[in-house]
């Protein structure tokens, strides 16, 4: 008898985090337009290699009035990596992802003619490294996100619920869900748990689902982390 | 102090109809002055289980829309006096229901009862979370299998977070009521254990009643089974379940129908 051993290359998620520019539109729409118009053309380029997302809640437009307007922003080689207070019902699958919960960063002053031009990407705030204390269960359905530092659960996370964090994940209860550490790229970091049942384990995007990981470490005290591309489980004590 | 519950539990076909009527009649026959509300509008059920099908006139949403009187409405139990029943409409849509009308109708029926027992409908939706939304109590029923303890868990995260008293930093007093269980079944593994279900959900066990066909029985002559035949295994299960919700505490059973081999050997504890 043979037994296949199917090895999979490994797919990685990775967070990043940019500074994006949000257009907010206005009505009249025409003249809003003719305004962009005038910025583009006191500064080429302003609008390339930004990460551009489009917040439409002032124009609350009707499909058509969407589709015009995006076109409108195609035609100045404007591209949207995302749209923000559009009514779910005019969006069409083509049309770039919505998006929400963003953090506000303040506006962005558009440069004046003799100002020199502005570096591509605004260098972020540097985050405050923070530790996220959750103090009873995460139940399913439920996503923790906290991409600033470490989580710590002090009850368990269900089936069907996840964590992301940005360094680990700390859980005092069961992990029955998911838990997605070290998202923004922080190899180091560890996920923690009393009893391990997890659907998904992550950390910096390398990802191990249940199915990959068998019978053995069920119900188990684990500590995950990364070794080079490899997911390494060890039982505590 | 009059008293809001919620009966839910996410999943579909659980029980919870079932246990709104066996409750709101256990309550009822310990004296009790209860209503069982229908908020499955569109797939009323409450009215068929409590055998007042023929008798609906007004409901639930004509009160909320102030085309008829609470008392108008209101549905006194043929069998015990101080049971009532507000219904839900079959014919019309659940978004006639307003978070503000529901919360009048509740304010008046805590004039005139000690429980209100909400019936919720399943899923996640306006009807369920509307059921939910002003309760003081809940009974989430759940069945002893993963998709029905999953969602029950998700229901629970709702219980916590989209209430009325979640959002004033106060706690709903969440009870698990596991349902359709079947000793036999859970010991060959075909079914969660009560353990199992305690420990993923992890909030008090309110009863467990157990897989029985009295249940059926009772709601095909339109009677809660409590009332219909309170000695049978669920009626018993669900009487200690509803002491509890009163606050006495009721040694834990799976009150049972047949006698097994070691009912028969051990029928009665020696004195
Ligand atoms: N303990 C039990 N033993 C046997 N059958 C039961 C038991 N409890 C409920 N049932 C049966 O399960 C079915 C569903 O019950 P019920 O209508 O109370 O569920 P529900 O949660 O209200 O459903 P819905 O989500 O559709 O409103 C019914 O046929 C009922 O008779
Ligand atoms: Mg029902």
């Amino acid at each position: 008898m043979t037994i296949a051993v199917r090895t999979r290359p490994s797919l990685r998620f990775r967070g990043k985090s940019f500074l994006a520019l949000v257009l907010a539109p206005e009505v009249p729409l025409r003249d809003w337009l003719e305004d962009l118009d005038e910025v583009a053309k006191r500064s080429p380029g302003f609008f390339s290699g930004r990460p551009i997302i489009a917040d439409v809640s002032a124009l609350k437009p009707s499909k058509s009035e969407l589709k015009f307007f995006l076109a409108a922003l195609k035609m100045r080689d404007i591209r949207i990596i995302g749209l923000e207070g559009a009514a779910a019902a005019v969006l069409d699958a083509d049309m770039p992802a919505t998006v929400n919960g963003g953090r506000q960063a303040g506006d962005i002053d558009f440069p004046d003619l003799d100002a020199v031009a502005l570096p591509a990407t605004p260098a972020p705030p540097p985050a405050p490294v923070t530790a996220l204390l959750v103090e009873g269960s995460v139940r399913s359905g439920q996503s923790i996100i906290h991409t600033e530092g470490d989580v710590t659960i002090l009850g368990s996370v269900a089936s069907g619920a996840e964590i992301v964090a940005g360094g680990s994940i700390h859980i005092y209860g069961a992990l029955r869900g998911r838990a997605i550490a070290g998202c923004t790229g922080q190899s180091s970091a560890r996920i923690f748990c009393r009893k391990f049942e997890a659907e998904l384990i992550a950390i910096d995007g390398l990802y191990k689902t249940a199915d990959d990981l068998g019978p053995k470490f069920h119900g188990q005290p684990i500590q995950v982390n990364l070794d080079g591309d490899s997911i390494i489980l060890t039982t505590l004590d | 102090m009059a008293k809001v519950l919620v009966v839910t539990s996410g999943k579909g076909g659980v029980g919870k109809t079932t246990s709104t009527a066996a409750l709101g009649g256990a309550l009822a026959q310990s004296g009790e002055k209860v209503v069982v509300i229908d908020f499955d509008v569109g797939l009323r059920n409450l009215d068929l289980v409590m055998g007042a099908e023929r008798r609906v006139v007004f409901d639930l949403i004509n009160v909320v829309q102030g085309d008829a009187k609470l008392n108008q409405a209101l549905i006194r139990d043929k069998r015990i006096e101080n049971l009532s029943l507000l219904p839900a409409s079959q014919t019309r849509d659940k978004d006639a229901l307003t978070e503000e009308g529901v919360a009048r109708v509740l304010a008046d029926l805590k004039q005139k009862f000690d429980w209100i027992i909400c019936d919720s409908p399943a899923g996640i939706e306006r009807g369920a979370t509307l059921a939910m939304r002003h309760a003081d109590v809940a009974v989430v029923v759940t069945n002893p299998e993963v998709s029905s303890v999953r969602d029950s868990d998700r229901i629970i995260g709702l219980l916590d977070s989209k209430t009325e008293k979640a959002e004033n930093g106060e706690r709903v007093e969440k009870h698990l009521l596991l349902t359709r269980y079947d000793p036999v079944r859970a010991e060959r593994g075909e079914m969660l254990k009560v353990d199992d279900v305690l420990e993923i959900l992890s909030i008090p066990l309110l009863g467990i009643i157990p897989e029985s066909e009295e249940v059926l029985r009772a709601s095909n002559v339109g009677s809660p089974v409590t009332l219909n035949n309170p000695g049978s295994a669920p009626g018993r299960a669900y009487f200690d379940a509803a002491r509890r919700l009163k606050g006495e505490s009721v040694e834990m059973t799976i009150p049972s129908d047949k006698k097994g081999l070691l009912g028969k050997l051990f029928g009665r504890r020696a004195a």
